[in-house]
């Protein structure tokens, strides 16, 4: 054999044997599930109850989505899951899976944790999605480049729900606020909202959690509510502990949004449009019960990962993550507007339904509030607003 | 457009030849379009020579896709919530039998062999043949999440099924019923066509808000349409119903919630007019003489006649609740 021709050889053998391998080896992608359970504050209601597999469920469907997909482009996904029950640490359990070296790790765990876990040297090559926290601190000051955000934040939300008001031109507002862990962020999302699309918080109070109301809502909230004056409430008590008692029983009649009454949910089971029916389906035969915020946000960050690898052909976080925040990606999301990642704080941009128990009454953005890039950007921290310069 | 001075008398000739054409169109070559209208379980049909509704047919629920038997005798109606497709006597409108379907029934399109039926069961993730003579299941085909769109080429070769959540046209051999090849697409693939020679596949992708022109012979994309309407979001604008015309020269593509239909100039792909129809447009369908073109309008409920050659609306026909598919009965086969 000449030179020539062998180098002919060695190149097209390098030009096809990944090729090769790439059709007849599958893809082989393992994502991490990472959920720490969570203490409840107790709250008034005995019926108030958060699924006990909310979360898994939801990243369970998008590694059966992936895999009906995959089965055409030799792909296979796994999903390994670890729960750290209450009381254990999040840190030594995490810890000891990086035996494993996992690439990819969905978060469903305390802001704390996710802090610490995220900033561990071992944690640089991992993609980790935060699926649960809706803190805004963690998409600004306190952001990671190794984190990106399924989960919507609390002030796209509270934006969501303020574009509707002001749609409504409920204008004059009256705040109550919850004595629980992240109400009182909630709450200075709606007061930064609220400033954002001109309404104004005439009545700002913190609700007393030291009366069981059950029985005697019909006498207390009339006169917490008391005021000459507002077009709408809202209500920051993401516990649900008093706020299912609040409505039908303030002073003057009027609307209510927020954790009671009207809600800006990333998802929620009476979601329909926009195909949605057959992810709830699909979700509602897999898990038996309905789809929430949580479910979705973890089924999006497992999507999120399936079309990275299908469009890159790569397993690689590094990659996976470049691929992501790049203009390049969208996902159909059935929330009738294409999801992408902000480049900025690494949050997934996406409409904002506002429902009832019953029905969509809205879905945010609400026509009309513009942006000069994309309108989902009108919900949230805007690349202006966020400090994050991680990214 | 152009104005000419023309003698007087010519004017009058001309306007005279119109007026006989019109008439005589509507009296003569008037078509039937059905449309189903997916909130009231009920079928709409218009006569194209008075742009009315002549009839409303009630039938199985949440009817979406709907096709015309080769032979014109048979309407199939794929009735989505009641897990069937139905059939049609055209000359009775009254409902014959039920197909075995498979589960949620979206869109199907009928071989030319005028004997199987290719359907898309949404829910399933599987493409159901049935032979429509024997009402039999043939095969069953494993496909992408949530199939919706299906096409079958005009050479019966290829039978194309859209998953919308895989993002994938996948390319069925119809001589054995197995997936031969996919091609990735963008975000939600909805509809699929194939031009009349069959070498170019269209594929509409309603969250990507593109078009995929896709070579038959290499399964791969060679041009995207992308759209803008100014004063339109961009998020706005989700292809997914299409036609396009016999003579190769036009592709209309429903836009959904920008509420606008699509013209694409098919010699260098380029958009050349935006028509402002109802309220999400979802389905079209062109007269068989290609004049003119019925789009449905799920929001606003209705139906918008729209001029081919001046490329203008020029009627809305109020219909049911949520018109989806929509089908055209040549007049030549309207029962007497």
């Amino acid at each position: 054999m000449n030179l020539v021709r062998a180098i002919r050889v060695a190149f097209s053998a390098l030009v096809l044997l990944p090729l090769s391998a790439y059709a007849d080896d599958p893809l082989s992608i393992s994502i991490l599930y990472l959920e720490e359970k969570i203490a409840r504050p107790p709250v008034l209601s005995r019926l108030v109850v958060f699924p006990e597999d909310e979360g898994l469920q939801g990243a369970q469907l998008g590694v059966d989505d992936n895999n009906t997909t995959g089965k055409f482009l030799k792909q296979e996904y796994q999903l390994q899951s670890l729960i750290v029950a209450e009381g254990e640490s999040v840190d030594e359990s995490f810890i000891s899976a990086l035996a494993d070296s996992p690439g990819l790790v969905i978060a469903n765990v305390s802001k704390s944790a996710l802090l610490r876990i995220t900033a561990l040297p071992e944690a640089e090559n991992i993609l980790f999605f935060n699926a649960t926290d809706q803190s805004d601190t963690l998409r600004s000051v306190d952001c990671r480049a190794n984190v990106l955000h399924t989960m919507a934040s609390r002030s796209m939300l509270s934006d969501a729900l303020m574009q509707f008001y002001s749609l409504r031109k409920w204008r004059e507002l009256f705040l109550i606020e919850g004595a629980h862990e992240g109400d009182s962020e909630y709450a200075d999302a709606f007061r930064r909202s609220a400033k954002k699309f001109g309404l104004s918080i005439e009545h700002d109070k913190k609700w007393l959690a030291n009366a069981d109301i059950r029985r005697t809502a019909a006498q207390e909230i009339p006169v917490f509510t008391q005021a000459r004056k507002y077009d709408a409430l809202l209500v920051a008590d993401e516990q649900r502990d008093f706020a299912p008692y609040l409505l039908y029983n303030t002073w003057l009649p009027r609307p209510m949004g927020g954790s009671a009454g009207l809600k800006p949910e990333v998802w929620s089971s009476v979601v329909e449009q926009w195909g949605a029916v057959q992810l709830q389906t699909r979700f509602n035969k897999l898990a038996d019960r309905g789809m929430t915020g949580v479910d979705y946000a973890n089924w999006a960050a497992v999507r999120s990962i399936g079309e990275a690898v299908t469009r890159t052909k790569s397993t690689d976080a590094n990659v996976i993550r470049e691929y992501l925040l790049s203009e390049d990606f969208e996902l159909a999301g059935f929330k009738g507007a294409a999801l992408s990642y902000r480049n900025w704080n690494g949050q997934l941009r996406q409409p904002i339904p506002l429902v009832h128990p019953e029905a969509v009454v809205a879905n945010a953005p609400i026509a009309g509030f513009l942006h000069q890039s994309n309108e989902l950007d009108t919900l949230g921290l805007d690349r202006t607003e966020s400090k994050c310069g991680e990214f | 457009m152009k104005l000419f001075s023309l003698p007087l008398t010519q004017v009058a000739k001309l306007t005279a030849v119109a007026m006989y054409l019109t008439i005589s169109s509507a009296e003569v070559f008037a078509d039937w379009v059905y449309v189903t209208n997916e909130k009231d379980d009920t079928i709409s049909i218009i006569d194209t020579g008075t742009n009315e509704v002549i009839n409303t047919l009630e039938v199985g629920e949440r009817p979406r896709g709907l096709t015309i038997g080769k032979d014109n005798k048979l309407l199939f109606i794929c009735a989505s919530d009641s897990d069937t497709v139905q059939v049609m006597d055209i000359a009775t409108n009254k409902i014959l039998h039920e197909l075995p379907s498979g589960e949620d029934p979206e869109q199907f399109a009928l071989h030319p062999d005028n004997k199987h039926l290719y359907i898309a069961n949404e829910d399933d993730a599987v493409a159901t043949v049935v032979d429509i003579e024997s009402r039999t299941v043939v095969a069953q085909i494993d496909v992408g999440v949530e199939p919706e769109g299906m096409a079958v080429s005009h050479n019966g070769k290829w039978a194309i099924v859209t998953s919308e959540t895989s993002n994938m046209a996948h390319w069925i051999d119809t001589s054995k019923n197995e997936i031969v090849a996919n091609t990735l697409v963008d975000q939600r693939p909805r509809d699929a066509e194939f031009n009349a020679d069959d070498t170019e596949l269209w594929v509409s992708s309603e969250i990507g808000g593109t078009v995929s022109i896709i070579d038959t012979t290499t399964h791969e994309i060679t041009h995207t349409l992308t759209f803008e309407i100014p004063g339109v979001s961009a998020s706005r604008i989700q292809p997914v119903g299409m036609e396009l015309t016999s003579d190769g020269k036009l592709a209309f593509i429903a836009l959904g919630p920008a509420n606008h239909v699509a013209v694409v100039d098919r010699s260098n792909f380029e958009v050349i007019e935006y028509i402002l129809v109802g309220r999400r447009v979802w389905h079209l369908a062109l007269t068989p003489d290609e004049t003119s073109l019925y789009t449905s309008n799920g929001v606003s409920g209705d139906v918008t006649m729209v001029d081919v050659e001046q490329l203008k609306a020029v009627k809305t026909i109020k219909v049911g609740r949520f018109p989806w598919g929509v089908a055209v009965l040549p007049a030549s086969a309207i029962p007497q």
